[in-house]
């Protein structure tokens, strides 16, 4: 991509065609010949990552967009569908999920690279601007896929969200209709939101073809930010850095990794795992974790059409950072002031992105006001001000010198891993702990879950007993509506034969029809056939239960949560602690108390329960000591019924947990010693220019 | 990309029957995909409503202007919080009106705004009451 290639291929055919369309030189020209700076660090290498993070996420949204089905009513289910379903459908849709935050991950990583290093300065304005335009579409991308499962924050973000633009003067409303297609978010919306979320991202593929090419033109910056002068400041692409670029994927795909097999919900929020539901609102909203700083600038603004005023120009200032910063020296290697507001600033985006997962109230509020004062101060404010005062130490004459000058100083690893634990910090920071259990309620204690960790496995006696809990007690309330007989004989399950499931198909009546005469008739129940519900609708179970429906349990472990707080939640990341369903659900079930504290009083025909949020629960205590047999001689208490069930609906709202866990192992096992051997050959490579 | 014909359609005015709501209880009803409160307030509801300082408020509104002479004890507004659309609840905040969750928006017991991050009232849909205990919404 820049300009004439002398590359001649030596292959014939490749010859023939090469004189035609010349490709394979501009591919040796852009990948092969042309020329990287030798003093490069590994923060250059995000660059290769969102490459491959975007052709990952187009490769398994492709996959994805075969079996999804975007109508309001069925979107849901047919998520579910793809995880229960399809062959590694689970994998493909944490591999998505993960790789929308993953790709921010490392967008944002590139963004603070080029800011620091001043890679936006002359002459590489249009290359950042087109790094501005990707990372746009790449929020409205991220927004629209999140949309697509149609649980509750689904739909409850694409309101608020869509709802920003109503705060246009005069024809905001109009707009508004004009986003969802209809008078408020529904199946319009949700359609017209898949065919760009299809769309969009090979506009950012288009966009990224031109933003290399800018790069290609400028040239890559450097650490050292000093233009390249002769053949000795500069390496050939490949394979220096084709090597290097391999090893930093191979380690961000372990990262990735980490989180596809082991912490898959980690990022996302359990109110996704509950249908959308136009008339509820969740009680604490917030978009996901990539979006939260914006998110509390938009908070902390009082006013409505200010506060979207604020939170887009938060992101359009970053197209005017090259005429905002017009210091010469690049580098804030070079400049000891710019760099220390650098981090600061870092660290602003950061609490920012904290203060957008808490609720709008209190200390929250004015801590956001003075932060998006101080985001908006750095470019308008600091950096204008640092070009004219800052004296910046001297630049070196050239990359060559750099490299030959660096061997004393060994500052830039403590950098490096000051720049790591921040940006892990913003990204747990994000990481959203839905209120709905912990408003009002107390903590649920931990457990000891035979599914919990790395290597864990269900109890199989567990699954069953837990089967017979529910069959003989919840069922009666409660659907499950996900789980289909055949899936009681499927490994990582509760280990019954085929016969056994299909046995126990044949006790339930299954609804069918219309049979020749057009009537419905019932008949004894087939392996394929989901679980009954044991109410027709959703308006036939909320009559029958004094007014509120008693929820399906299919997902019920993943779609209940509490808040972990500052700060179990970083160390849930490293201990792959993400129980809190299971355990909230085995609290609640033992947490009923006949005795009322004082100072609380219970609506009508609701009861007390200690973990329950606002604690008064319309179900009755569900269970007492002895109300099931058990025939393998466990114990038939309430602490061993709660523990069995939960462990059952666990299974129930993941079945391909153990292989998840299981192919994770081998995944890491292959991707440390793949990344080993990039990291030796690529110090080999490098041997000579170091 | 505006809403189809079907869509419109299915957004046609629709009556709503008010005898089985007693006093100081609501409703919700949906009307083209958005929720409907009507309110059958209580004589101290509406007196709070009508007692504040017009001109003290946000958006300025009398109770009058929000509710239909003769029947004022019906307070019929959208429930879509007028910040960023979520639906206000019931009965709670500190003006026994509206609730906003999400943003801590509230809103008194005639839907106007008192406090937080909304920029006006609860919209009053377009409806007419047909006889004393119904009304036509649309």
């Amino acid at each position: 991509m820049s300009g004439p290639s002398d590359y001649q291929p030596s292959n014939p055919a490749l010859q023939w065609i090469e004189r035609r369309l010349p490709i394979f030189g501009l591919i040796h020209s852009s990948f092969v010949a042309y020329p990287t700076p030798r003093n490069l660090n590994y923060w250059w290498t995000f660059g290769a990552i969102l490459s491959f993070m975007l052709g990952m996420q187009i490769l398994t949204g492709v996959i994805l967009a075969m079996h999804y089905t975007p109508n309001a009513d069925l979107a849901f289910k047919s998520v579910e569908l793809i995880v229960r379903d399809v062959n590694y459908g689970w994998l493909l849709r944490n591999m998505h999920a993960v790789g929308a935050s993953m790709f921010f991950v490392a967008v944002y990583v590139h963004m603070f690279r080029g800011l620091y290093y001043g890679s936006y300065k002359e002459p590489r304005e249009v290359l950042w601007i087109l790094g501005v335009i990707i990372y746009l579409l790449m929020m409205a991308t991220g927004f629209m896929g999140y949309v697509l499962p149609w649980g509750q924050m689904s739909f409850w973000g694409a309101t608020v969200i869509t709802n920003l633009f109503s705060a246009v003067p005069y024809v905001g409303e109009s707009i508004v209709t004009l986003l969802w297609g209809g008078y408020a978010v529904g199946n319009p919306t949700l359609n017209r939101f898949f065919s760009l979320h299809y769309l969009l991202p090979f506009v950012i593929a288009g966009v990224v073809v031109l933003h290399v090419w800018a790069l290609h033109v400028a040239g890559q910056n450097n650490p050292d930010g000093v233009e390249p002068k002769t053949e000795k400041d500069t390496v050939p692409f490949t394979p220096h850095a084709t090597i290097k670029d391999m090893f930093g994927v191979a380690c961000f795909l372990l990262l990735y990794a980490w989180f596809i097999f082991y912490m898959p919900n980690y990022l996302g929020d359990a109110d996704n795992y509950i249908p959308a539901n136009p008339g509820v609102t969740p009680p604490h909203i917030v978009p996901e974790w990539y979006y939260l700083p914006f998110y509390a600038i938009l908070r902390s603004i009082p006013d409505k059409l200010a506060g979207v005023i604020a939170m887009f120009g938060a992101i359009i200032i970053l197209c005017f950072l090259p005429w905002l910063d017009t210091a010469k020296t690049k580098s804030s290697k070079y400049r000891p002031l710019a760099k220390q507001f650098f981090w600061i600033f870092v660290a602003v985006c950061i609490l920012l992105g904290y203060l957008g997962a808490q609720p709008p109230e209190g200390i929250y509020v004015i801590a956001g006001r003075i932060l998006t004062f101080c985001y908006f101060a750095y470019f308008l404010i600091v950096l204008p001000l640092l070009a004219r005062i800052e004296k910046p130490r001297p630049v070196p004459n050239s990359i060559s010198d750099a490299v030959l000058a660096k061997t004393g100083s060994r500052s830039t690893p403590m950098v490096s891993t000051a720049i790591v634990l921040a940006l892990a910090g913003s990204l747990f920071a994000g990481s959203i702990d839905s209120a709905k259990a912990a408003e009002g309620g107390d903590k649920p204690p931990g457990n000891k879950w035979s599914f919990a960790g790395p290597f864990g496995t269900f109890d199989r006696g567990a699954l069953q007993r837990g089967l017979k809990v529910y069959k003989e007690v919840c069922a009666s309330c409660h659907g499950l509506s996900f789980v289909a007989f055949r899936n009681l004989a499927e490994p990582g399950g509760p280990g019954y034969s085929v016969a056994q499931a299909a046995a126990f198909a044949s006790e339930y009546k299954v609804k069918d029809g219309p049979n020749d005469a057009g009537d419905m008739f019932e008949r004894p129940g087939r392996p394929a056939d989901y679980f009954p519900s044991p109410f027709a609708n959703e308006q036939a179970a909320r009559a029958a239960n004094g007014g509120a429906a008693p929820p399906d349990l299919s997902l019920i472990t993943k779609a209940r949560s509490y808040k972990r707080g500052f700060p179990w939640f970083i160390f849930d990341v490293f201990t792959q602690y993400q129980e809190q369903g299971p355990d909230y659900v085995t609290a609640l079930l033992q947490g009923y108390e006949d005795k009322v504290p004082e100072g609380v009083t219970l609506p009508e025909g609701s009861y007390y329960n200690k973990y329950f949020p606002g604690h008064a629960i319309k179900m009755p205590k569900p269970i007492s000591d002895g109300q099931v047999t058990y025939d393998d001689g466990s114990p038939t208490t309430v602490a061993q019924y709660s523990k069995d069930v939960t462990t059952f609906l666990m299974w129930t709202a993941e079945p391909h947990m153990e292989a998840r866990k299981r192919l994770g192992f081998q995944v890491f096992v292959f991707l440390i010693i793949f990344a080993g051997l990039m990291y030796f050959t690529k110090k080999k490579v490098w041997a000579a220019s170091h | 990309m505006n809403p189809d014909a079907s869509t419109i359609a299915a957004g046609a005015p629709i009556e709503v029957d008010l005898s089985p709501i007693a006093e100081g209880q609501d409703i919700k009803v949906f009307w083209r995909g958005k929720p409907i409160y009507i309110s059958h307030r209580t004589k101290k509801q509406i007196d709070e409503a009508r007692a504040v300082n017009v001109a003290s408020l946000p958006d300025p509104q009398t109770d009058e202007a929000r509710v239909k002479s003769g029947h004022e004890q019906w307070l019929v507004v959208i429930g879509i919080c007028t910040h960023l659309g979520c639906i206000p609840i019931a009965h709670e905040g500190s003006y026994d009106g509206f609730f906003c969750p999400c943003h801590g928006s509230v809103y008194d017991t005639s839907g106007r705004i008192r406090q937080g991050p909304a920029p006006s009232n609860l919209p009053v849909p377009p409806y007419q009451f047909v006889s004393d205990t119904k009304i036509q919404i649309g």
